[in-house]
C-alpha cells in the first residue's frame, strides 16, 4: 500500500467501521464489539506502519480535491500529526477494551450508537491529525464536535442535555465565530492556507494584527479550553467515563492543543511570532489558565470534575510550551501531548473502573478504596505521579523538555510557572492517595471488589505504559525533533 | 407660469393621485372586498400612466390603411402593454374575490380583525 | 437548442401528476442542456416570432439566467417527482388535475421570467407566476392559507404594479423594453430623474416580491400553511427569482448610468439585508412550530443574497449568486424533510415532534444534513456560500469586519434553531407514544435524500455552481463599465 493510500484508508476505516459497527449491532453486541475491535486495531496498524516513512524524513500527502482555487481537501503526515494520530488509534484499541467492560458492567442503553459514534470520531480525529491544510483542519475539527455530541449526552436525561448543550454551544461559537474568520484572514493575507514549516505568514501580516490574529486562533479553538473559554470541559464530564477518557483526554481535547501547536509552527512560525512582540500575551493566557485550573482543581470534591480541571491545565501546558516559541519547548508540546495522554487516560479509567465497582463518584467517599481495589488504584497513582511530574513517569519527561525551552528563553515566568503548577498537582492529588492507601475505611459500606476484568486490563495497560514511556521515549523525541530541526 | 406648467401635466396629477387613493384603500381598510377594490383602483392608475405616455399631440389610432399617407399615429406599443397588463389585473381581481368567497366560506367573515380573532 | 425554452412555455392541459413531473423533468432536463451550453460564455437567445431585437420579444439565456434556471426547474421537477402521496394526502383527487396544472403554470411562469429579455415579459410571467402560487398556497386543507395568501396577494399585486411603473417611466425615456437595448439607450438620456425614480419603483417592487426585510410579511404564513410540497417549491425558488431581476435590472441597466447608483443601491439595501439576517434569524431562534421557523429563517437566508449583491463587487456577487443555489438546496432539502415529517405528524409545532428520529430515522437524518447546510458547516454547500460571502466581506473594507460579525453572528443563531429541531427529533422524549408511525412513502424519502446529498456533494464539489456564479458576477459586473 502506498502511503497516499494509507493516509486515506485511515480516515476511511474508522467511517466504515461505523457503518459495520452499525449494522453488527442489529445482529449482536458480541459482533459488534468484534467489529469495534478490528476496526480499531487495523486502524492502529494502518498508522503505525507509517512510522518508518516518517522516521526517515518522508512527508507522505495526498489532495482530496479543490474547492475552489487555492481551498481544497488534503492531508500530509508530518512529525506532529503522526504523533497524535499514533496515538488517538493506539489509545483507540485500550479503549475499546475498556469500553466494553464499562458499557456491559453499567448495562448503559443505546450502546450501537455509543459505538458508531466512536467510530466516527476517530475518523474525525484521524483527519483533523493528517490535514494539509487551515481549511481540512477545520473541516475535520467541527466533524469531531459534531460526533462526540451523541457521545456526551449518551445519558439522556435533562441535565446530561443541558451540559451537553454547553458542550457543543461553546465549541461550535467559538469554532464558527473565531476559528472560521481566522482562518479566512489567514487566506485572505498568505493567499494559502497550507501548513509550510516556518510560516506562511511571515512579512505578510504587521505587528498588532499578529496577535489579534492569533487570538482568533487560540480562542477559536475552545478544543484547547484556554481560559476563559473553558467551560465545555467540566460540563462534558457528564459523558460516561470512556468518552472522557478518550475524547476529553485524548482527541477531543488534544485535537484543540495539536491544531494550536501546528497552527504556531505550520502557520505563523516560530520564530515570525518570536520577533512579533505583540503575540505575546499568549504565554500569559496560558499561565494564568495553569495556575486558576489548579487552584479550582483544589476545590472540587467530584472525581472526574477534579480531573477535568486538571486537564484544563495540562493543556495549557502544551499551549504555553508551543508559545515559549523556542525549538527545545516545541519538542516539550509534542511530547507532553503523549505524555499528558497516557497519565490522564489512566486517571479516568481508573476512575470510571471506581464508579462500575463501587458506584462512587466523590472524592471523600475514597477512603480505604486502595485496598478492595488495589489493581486500580496503582494505576491512578502512577498516573497521578505522572501529572505531578514524578520520575519514572512519563509526565517528568516532557516537563524537562519544557523547563528546558523555557530556560533557553530566558523565560523566568513560564519556569515559575512549572514550579508552582507542580506543587499545586502534588497538592491536589497526593490528598487522594493518602486516602485511598492509608486512612480507614468508614463503616457501613456496600461489599464490592474490582470492576470488570475488561476494564482493569486496560488502566492496567495504559499504566504501564504512562511508566514505559519515562524509559523509551527515544524515537518520539527524534520523530519530533525532525520540527525543529527543519527550522534551522 | 410656472403653475399653468404644472397644471398642464393634469394627467400625470390624476395618476398620481388615484395610485395614492388606491394604496390608501389597501392599506386602511379592514374590509377584504374594500381592499381589492382599492388594489384595483391603484391598478388603473398605472393604466393611465401607461395610456398617458403613448398619446402624440395630434395623434391618431395607430392604424395603417391604404391612401393615408404622412398621419401621425399615436404609440401602439404601450396599448398594447396596458391591454396585456389589464387582463393580468383583471384575472388578479378575479383570484382575490375568490379567495374572500373561499376565507367567507371557511371563517364566516371578511373582516380582517375578525378573521384574526378566530385563529 | 434555441427552441429550448419554447418548450419551458408549453401550456400545460390538465395533466396529472404523471404528466405534470414528465413535464418538469423535461424542463429540468432543457435547463440542463442550457447549462451546459452556456458554460463556456456563450448566450443563448431565442428571438420568438422571428421578430429580431429589439422589436420582437427576445428569450436570453446567460450564464445567471442558467444558474437561476437550474435552481426553478430542478426545484420543481424535484418537488413534483416527490408530491405524489403528500398531495393525495391533502388535496381532493378530483382538483388534482387542476392544482397540477397551477403547479405547471406556476413552474413556466418562474422559468419564464429567467429566460424573458425584456422588462414587459418579465412584468407578465411574474405575473403568471404569482396567480398560480396564490391558487396552490390556498388549495390546501388549512383554512389559515387563506388570509394568509390574501395578505400575499395583495403585497404581491402591489409589488408588480410598483414594477410596472417603473418600467413604464424608463420606457418613456429610452423607448425600449428589451433589457439589453435599454442598457445601450440610457447612455443617449440625459434627463436622469425619472430613470432615478423607476429605478426606486423598481427596487421596491420586486423587494416585496423576495421578501426583503421589512417587506417579508406575507411570507412566512404563506408559507407555514400552504401544502407542504408547495411550500418546497416555492421557498427553494420563488423569492429567488425576484431576486435575480432584481439583481439583473440594478446591474445590467442602472449600474452604469446612473451617478452614485452603486452607492444609493448599497447604502439601500447593505442596512436591510443586515437587519433582515438578524432580526430573522432572532425570531427563528424562539418560534415554536416548525415550518414558520424554516420560513422565517428563509427571510434570514434572502437577505443574505441581497447582502452579497448590495457590496458591488465581483466577489459579492458571485457569493449572492452561490447562495441562491445553495439555499435552494438547503432549504428544499428542509421542507421535503419536513413535508415527509408532516404525512404522519399532523401538528407540526415543535413540542409535538419529540423523539420522531426514532420513528423516522431517514427522514430525520436528511433534515440534519440539510440543517448543516443552512448552517455552513464545512463540507456542505452551505459553508461554500458562506465562505464566499465573508471573503467578499473583508475585501469590502474597514466596514467588512462588522458584515463579518454580522455573518457570524446569524450562523450561530442558525445553529441555535437548527439545533432546537434536532434535539427535538432525537433527543427528547416522544409526546405521544400512541401513534403508530413509520417512514414517510419512500419516493419522498428518496428525493429528500437526494437533496441532502446533493449539499453534500456541492459542498464538496462544487465546482459547476461556482463556474457559473463567477461567471454572472463578471458579466453582470461588466456592464458596470
Amino acid at each position: 500500500m502506498t502511503p497516499e493510500s494509507t493516509i486515506l484508508a485511515a480516515i476511511c476505516l474508522p467511517l466504515a467501521g461505523a457503518l459495520a459497527i452499525g449494522l453488527a449491532g442489529r445482529v449482536s453486541p458480541n459482533l459488534r464489539e468484534f467489529v469495534t475491535m478490528a476496526t480499531a486495531g487495523c486502524l492502529a496498524w494502518l498508522v503505525w506502519s507509517l512510522l518508518p516513512l516518517l522516521m526517515a524524513g518522508g512527508r507522505p500527502g495526498v489532495a482530496v480535491g479543490e474547492l475552489m482555487p487555492g481551498l481544497g481537501i488534503a492531508f500530509e503526515v508530518e512529525p506532529l500529526g503522526m504523533l497524535f494520530a499514533a496515538l488517538a488509534s493506539g489509545l483507540w484499541i485500550v479503549n475499546s477494551i475498556y469500553s466494553i467492560g464499562y458499557m456491559r458492567g453499567n448495562k448503559e442503553k443505546n450502546q450501537t450508537r455509543f459505538f458508531v459514534c466512536f467510530a466516527l470520531a476517530l475518523s474525525a480525529t484521524m483527519g483533523v491529525a493528517f490535514a494539509g491544510n487551515l481549511f481540512t483542519l477545520f473541516l475535520f475539527y467541527e466533524l469531531l464536535t459534531l460526533s462526540t455530541y451523541p457521545l456526551v449526552s449518551h445519558k439522556g436525561d435533562a441535565a446530561t442535555v443541558r451540559s451537553a448543550r454547553v458542550y457543543l454551544g461553546v465549541l461550535l461559537t467559538t469554532s464558527i465565530g473565531l476559528f472560521l474568520p481566522a482562518i479566512i484572514w489567514t487566506y485572505t493575507v498568505a493567499g494559502t492556507g497550507d501548513f509550510v514549516l516556518g510560516g506562511v505568514l511571515a512579512g505578510k501580516l504587521g505587528d498588532p494584527e499578529v496577535g489579534l490574529l492569533l487570538a482568533l486562533f487560540v480562542f477559536g479553538i475552545g478544543k484547547a479550553a484556554v481560559m476563559p473559554v473553558h467551560r465545555w470541559l467540566p460540563a462534558a464530564m457528564v459523558a460516561p467515563t470512556p468518552v472522557s477518557a478518550l475524547l476529553h483526554a485524548v482527541a477531543v481535547v488534544k485535537a484543540g492543543v495539536f491544531a494550536i501547536t501546528k497552527i504556531i509552527a505550520y502557520v505563523f512560525g516560530i520564530d515570525f511570532l518570536f520577533d512579533s512582540p505583540s503575540s505575546g500575551w499568549l504565554l500569559y493566557v496560558a499561565v494564568f489558565t495553569i495556575v486558576t485550573a489548579s487552584l479550582v482543581a483544589l476545590r472540587q470534591t467530584n472525581i472526574k470534575r477534579l480531573l477535568a480541571y486538571s486537564t484544563i491545565a495540562q493543556l495549557s501546558y502544551v499551549v504555553m510550551a508551543a508559545a515559549i516559541l523556542k525549538p527545545m519547548a516545541e519538542v516539550g508540546a509534542a511530547i507532553h501531548i503523549v505524555a499528558h495522554a497516557f497519565g490522564k487516560i489512566t486517571l479516568f479509567f481508573a476512575a470510571g473502573a471506581i464508579y462500575v465497582a463501587s458506584k462512587k463518584t466523590e472524592i471523600y467517599q475514597l477512603k480505604g478504596i486502595g485496598r478492595r481495589m488495589p489493581w486500580t488504584m496503582a494505576a491512578f497513582s502512577i498516573g497521578a505521579l505522572s501529572m505531578i511530574g514524578v520520575p519514572p513517569t512519563a509526565g517528568f519527561v516532557s516537563k524537562w523538555y519544557i523547563l528546558a525551552g523555557a530556560f533557553e528563553a530566558n523565560n523566568l515566568v513560564a519556569v515559575f510557572t512549572i514550579i508552582a503548577s507542580t506543587v499545586l498537582n502534588a497538592a491536589y492529588f497526593l490528598p487522594i492517595l493518602y486516602m485511598a492507601w492509608f486512612a480507614r475505611e468508614e463503616s457501613g459500606g456496600a461489599e464490592h471488589g474490582e470492576a470488570p476484568f475488561a476494564a482493569v486490563l486496560a488502566l492496567t495497560i495504559t499504566a504501564l505504559l504512562t511508566l514505559a514511556f519515562f524509559l523509551f521515549n527515544g524515537s518520539v523525541i527524534e520523530l519530533e525533533s525532525q520540527v525543529v530541526r527543519g527550522l534551522d | 407660469m410656472k403653475l399653468l406648467e404644472l397644471l398642464g401635466y393634469y394627467n400625470y396629477w390624476v395618476f398620481a393621485i388615484t395610485l395614492m387613493i388606491g394604496l390608501y384603500a389597501v392599506i386602511s381598510k379592514a374590509n377584504l372586498i374594500k381592499k381589492l377594490i382599492g388594489l384595483s383602483i391603484f391598478q388603473s392608475a398605472v393604466f393611465l400612466m401607461y395610456i398617458t405616455m403613448d398619446k402624440v399631440e395630434g395623434g391618431t389610432a395607430p392604424i395603417i390603411q391604404a391612401g393615408v399617407e404622412g398621419q401621425i399615429y399615436s404609440n401602439p406599443l404601450p396599448q398594447v402593454l396596458i391591454l396585456t397588463a389589464i387582463v393580468v389585473g383583471v384575472s388578479t381581481l378575479a383570484l382575490g374575490l375568490a379567495i374572500v368567497v373561499r376565507i367567507n366560506e371557511r371563517y364566516g367573515t371578511i373582516e380582517e380583525h375578525e378573521i384574526l380573532d378566530a385563529d | 437548442m434555441l427552441s429550448a425554452p419554447l418548450i419551458i412555455l408549453l401550456q400545460p392541459r390538465g395533466l396529472a401528476w404523471a404528466g405534470a413531473t414528465a413535464a418538469a423533468l423535461a424542463s429540468f432536463a432543457i435547463a440542463v442542456a442550457l447549462t451546459i451550453a452556456v458554460l463556456d460564455g456563450q448566450t443563448q437567445v431565442y428571438a420568438m416570432g422571428g421578430w429580431p431585437a429589439p422589436y420582437g420579444i427576445e428569450l436570453a439565456v446567460d450564464q445567471f439566467s442558467a444558474l437561476v434556471l437550474l435552481v426553478v426547474t430542478g426545484a420543481g421537477a424535484g418537488a413534483l417527482l416527490a408530491a405524489r402521496s403528500s398531495i393525495d394526502q391533502q388535496i381532493e383527487p378530483e382538483r388534482q388535475p387542476l392544482f397540477y396544472s397551477a403547479w405547471l403554470l406556476g413552474l413556466a411562469g418562474l422559468a419564464g421570467i429567467v429566460v424573458a429579455a425584456d422588462a414587459f415579459n418579465i412584468f407578465v410571467f411574474m405575473e403568471i407566476s404569482s396567480l398560480s402560487s396564490y391558487v396552490l398556497i390556498a388549495g390546501g386543507p388549512d383554512r389559515r392559507a387563506l388570509p394568509a395568501v390574501f395578505k400575499y396577494l395583495i403585497m404581491g399585486t402591489i409589488g408588480a404594479t410598483f414594477y410596472l411603473i417603473g418600467v413604464g417611466l424608463i420606457y418613456m425615456m429610452t423607448g425600449t423594453l428589451n433589457l439589453a437595448d435599454m442598457e445601450a439607450r440610457l447612455g443617449d438620456v440625459t434627463e436622469l430623474n425619472p430613470i432615478l425614480v423607476a429605478a426606486g419603483f423598481i427596487t421596491i417592487g420586486l423587494a416585496l416580491k423576495a421578501a426583503v426585510f421589512p417587506l417579508h410579511v406575507w411570507l412566512p404564513n404563506a408559507y407555514t400553511h400552504s401544502p407542504h410540497m408547495i411550500t418546497v417549491f416555492l421557498a427553494a425558488c420563488a423569492t429567488k427569482v425576484a431576486i435575480y431581476v432584481l439583481i439583473r435590472f440594478d446591474y445590467m441597466v442602472f449600474q452604469s448610468k446612473l451617478d452614485d447608483h452603486a452607492t444609493q443601491f448599497a447604502q439601500f439595501l447593505m442596512p436591510l439585508a443586515i437587519l433582515g439576517i438578524l432580526v430573522a434569524s432572532a425570531v427563528a431562534m424562539f418560534e415554536g412550530h416548525l415550518k414558520r421557523l424554516l420560513a422565517t429563517s428563509s427571510v434570514a437566508q434572502i437577505a443574505y443574497i441581497i447582502l452579497g449583491a448590495s457590496f458591488v463587487s465581483e466577489s459579492g456577487l458571485a457569493a449572492s449568486a452561490m447562495h441562491i443555489f445553495n439555499h435552494a438546496l438547503a432549504k428544499g432539502g428542509l421542507f421535503l424533510a419536513v413535508a415527509c415529517l408532516a404525512y404522519h405528524y399532523r401538528d407540526l409545532r415543535l413540542d409535538q415532534l419529540g423523539g420522531a428520529a426514532a420513528r423516522m430515522p431517514f427522514t430525520s437524518a436528511a433534515l440534519v444534513v440539510c440543517g448543516f447546510s443552512l448552517i455552513g458547516i464545512p463540507g456542505t454547500a452551505g459553508f461554500i456560500s458562506k465562505w464566499l460571502l465573508i471573503t467578499a466581506a473583508l475585501e469590502s473594507g474597514p466596514l467588512g469586519w462588522i458584515l463579518v460579525a454580522v455573518i457570524l453572528v446569524s450562523s450561530l443563531m442558525a445553529v441555535v434553531y437548527i439545533w432546537r429541531i434536532v434535539e427535538t427529533l432525537y433527543f427528547s422524549d416522544s409526546a405521544k407514544g400512541d401513534i403508530a408511525v413509520a417512514e414517510a412513502p419512500y419516493p419522498m424519502v428518496l428525493v429528500t435524500w437526494l437533496v441532502a446529498l446533493l449539499n453534500i456533494g456541492f459542498g464538496l464539489f462544487p465546482t459547476m455552481p461556482l463556474t457559473l456564479a463567477n461567471a454572472s458576477a463578471a458579466l453582470l459586473m461588466g456592464y458596470s463599465g
